[in-house]
């Protein structure tokens, strides 16, 4: 048994940008050539995915199911790409089965399915994240387990009645063994945030959740916020995450249909060196 | 069994509170049996928890509650939230039993029945009060195509149970049934029907009476009906019998092929509509078997229904013993 981040180690911010940057890299690997994809999304949680799995959650990556494990619930089943960037990074999941990201009979599914390892709910359906984790902390609690939730959400997400049912709830049980991880990235499938949702952390706060907002591309900032986020004082925690979608490569950040992005064949090879260069 | 034949009520006229089941003469009944079984259960399996949204009171897990308050979960009128929760906890190793009324698990909360929960195989277990049409509130609370809606999931077990016998037996068996279980529950002082060698078995259709010229097939309550018109119409001279069909999903085709096979004429009774439930999948079954028979469907015409007391319901609607025996004797 290898559980990584036990006790959580003193933060070692180049290492964590440098996993940032691996995630990107794959990330963009396994949508090369396919021409479309939820990129920029995927782009902009690397920093909360790599702060996360290699800092702060406690994990075992040869088993995943692992009773004591701390939970990462993604939300957003479409953010599958950066889901599986991290869970190879972990070595969770085999780097070389990156590449069947979205193919047929792949255990990668464009949307996430909680059969592949390390996928802890059937993600894509919106709205259904914060309530299954306030029902996982609930449930870790029972059991005396000092194992934690983190949920990621978006800022969309937020329109669906459901996420506030969920958010009600998580104060009402004082599910201080909870995070939630908001990506608030400005867009959905429409374009910008179509419905008022601001101000996201005035509201959590209102509602009984301990909030903090952060620019959720700073890893330093990443760091901080989860540490406070232990705090047992009986209230859930929120992380309002400031994210610029595409963030890493500049041509895809300045895309104004940024939720779903489409990419001539000929850019890929471009974009994966403006990474590089980018972040050189 | 009981033996008195089916009379109605005494106090009748009067629209009774939150789905009270029907009080019928000479029927023995027992009080919350769900709730009282649960309670019981769940001092056995420490890994039992019990959820509701603000229909505690009314769905009969208080006793749960009472003996096991850390382990109760009242969530508030948010029936996504109940079901989310239940998955959530599920997934942490709990056997989340819930309660709500059908209407608002079916209608309000249904994708996150079929993706948090059946999609997953959770643990969750769903006693869904009220359905049919068991109460005096109209549409808003009559979960009249609960059992259409719930059998389009994958993956989820759907039972019926016809009384307070047979629901004892289901809270305790769908502790050990893989997966997500929506189960229509009967709250209050419910009717003890079948006898003490009943036997509940998830999938399994049980012949409650052999019979000989008519074979009623039925699901729910109205499987006591059921068994009381067919003792009514053996004074009048048919010998009717009598399948129970306890588990909607999985199907039990079989068993109900065979039982059809030994009748020229066929009822199908159900607390439902007539589309989309019981009736709807026995004509499957014996289509696929090529076996075409006579059938009467009895059970709820495809409309919203208006208020009112349950005998009057009942019979405006054409769902009482009175129809039965014009189904069984006069085969109309």
């Amino acid at each position: 048994m290898t559980i990584l981040n036990h006790p959580p180690s003193s933060p070692d911010l180049t290492a964590l940008a440098s996993r940032a940057l691996n995630l990107r890299r794959k990330m963009m690997n396994m949508a090369s050539g396919k021409g479309e994809g939820y990129i920029a999304q995927g782009l902009g949680m690397a920093d909360c995915l790599a702060t996360l799995y290699f800092h702060e959650m406690r994990y075992d990556p040869q088993d995943p199911e692992w009773k004591g494990r701390d939970r990462f619930v993604l939300s957003t089943g479409h953010y599958s790409i950066a889901m599986y960037a991290v869970l190879a990074e972990a070595g969770i999941i085999r780097e070389d089965e990156l590449s069947s990201y979205g193919l047929n009979g792949s255990r990668l599914p464009m949307s996430t399915f909680d059969d592949t390892p390390g996928v802890e709910m059937v993600g894509g359906s919106l709205g259904h994240g914060l309530g299954q984790a306030v029902g996982m902390a609930m449930g870790l609690r029972l059991d005396g387990s000092p194992a934690r939730v983190f949920c990621e959400f978006s800022d969309g997400e937020l329109q669906e009645g459901s996420t506030w049912e969920a958010a009600m709830g998580g104060a009402t049980f004082k599910c201080d063994n909870l995070v939630a991880l908001i990506d608030c990235n400005g867009i959905q499938a429409d374009g910008p945030v179509t419905v008022k949702i601001e101000p996201v952390a005035d509201k959590l706060t209102a509602f009984g959740w301990e909030t903090v907002e952060i620019n959720g591309n700073s890893i330093e900032e990443l760091v901080q916020a989860l540490a406070s986020s232990r705090n047992p004082n009986g209230k859930p925690k929120a992380i309002v995450m400031r994210t610029t979608p595409g963030f890493g490569i500049p041509t895809v950040m300045a895309r104004d249909r940024a939720h779903f992005v489409r990419i001539d064949n000929s850019e890929w090879t471009a974009l994966i060196e403006e990474l590089e260069t980018h972040n050189g | 069994m009981a033996d008195t034949p089916a009379t109605t009520a005494s106090v009748s006229g009067r629209t009774r509170g939150m789905g009270e089941l029907i009080d019928i003469a000479g029927k023995v009944t027992e009080i919350a049996p769900f709730g009282h079984t649960l309670a019981a259960l769940a001092s056995e399996r420490p890994e039992i928890v019990g959820l509701t949204a603000d229909m505690g009171r009314y769905s009969d897990i208080l006793p749960f509650r009472d003996a096991h308050p850390t382990r109760f979960f009242n969530v508030g009128m948010a029936e996504q939230n109940l079901i989310m929760t239940a998955a959530g906890l599920a997934k942490t190793g709990k056997i989340a039993y819930c309660t709500t009324y059908s209407v608002f698990i079916t209608r309000r909360a249904y994708d996150f029945v079929a993706l948090a929960c059946a999609h997953s195989m959770a643990n969750v277990k769903i006693f869904a009060g009220m359905p049919g049409l068991v109460n005096g509130y109209g549409a808003t609370h009559q979960a009249t195509e609960d059992l259409n809606m719930m059998r389009g999931i994958a993956d989820l077990t759907i039972i019926d149970p016809c009384d307070a016998t047979e629901l004892k037996q289901v809270v305790r068996a769908v502790a050990d049934i893989p997966g997500t279980v929506y189960v229509r529950n009967l709250r209050g002082k419910v009717p003890v029907e079948l006898g003490p060698d009943y036997v509940f078995e998830v999938g399994k259709a049980k012949v409650l009476r052999p019979g000989r010229e008519v074979g009623i097939i039925s699901a729910g309550y109205m499987t006591a009906r059921a068994l009381d018109a067919a003792k009514a119409a053996k004074d009048r001279g048919v010998d009717a019998g009598v399948l129970h069909v306890g588990t909607i999903k999985p199907f039990d085709a079989k068993s109900v092929i065979e039982f059809a096979k030994r009748f020229d004429r066929v009822i199908v009774a159900e607390n439902h509509k007539t589309s989309g439930g019981l009736a709807s999948l026995v004509v499957e079954a014996l289509y696929d078997a090529g076996i075409v028979k006579p059938m009467i469907k009895i059970g709820l015409v495809d409309s919203f229904f208006e208020c009112g007391s349950q005998e009057y319901l009942e019979a405006k609607y054409g769902v009482d013993t009175p129809r039965f025996l014009r189904a069984i004797v006069d085969g109309q």
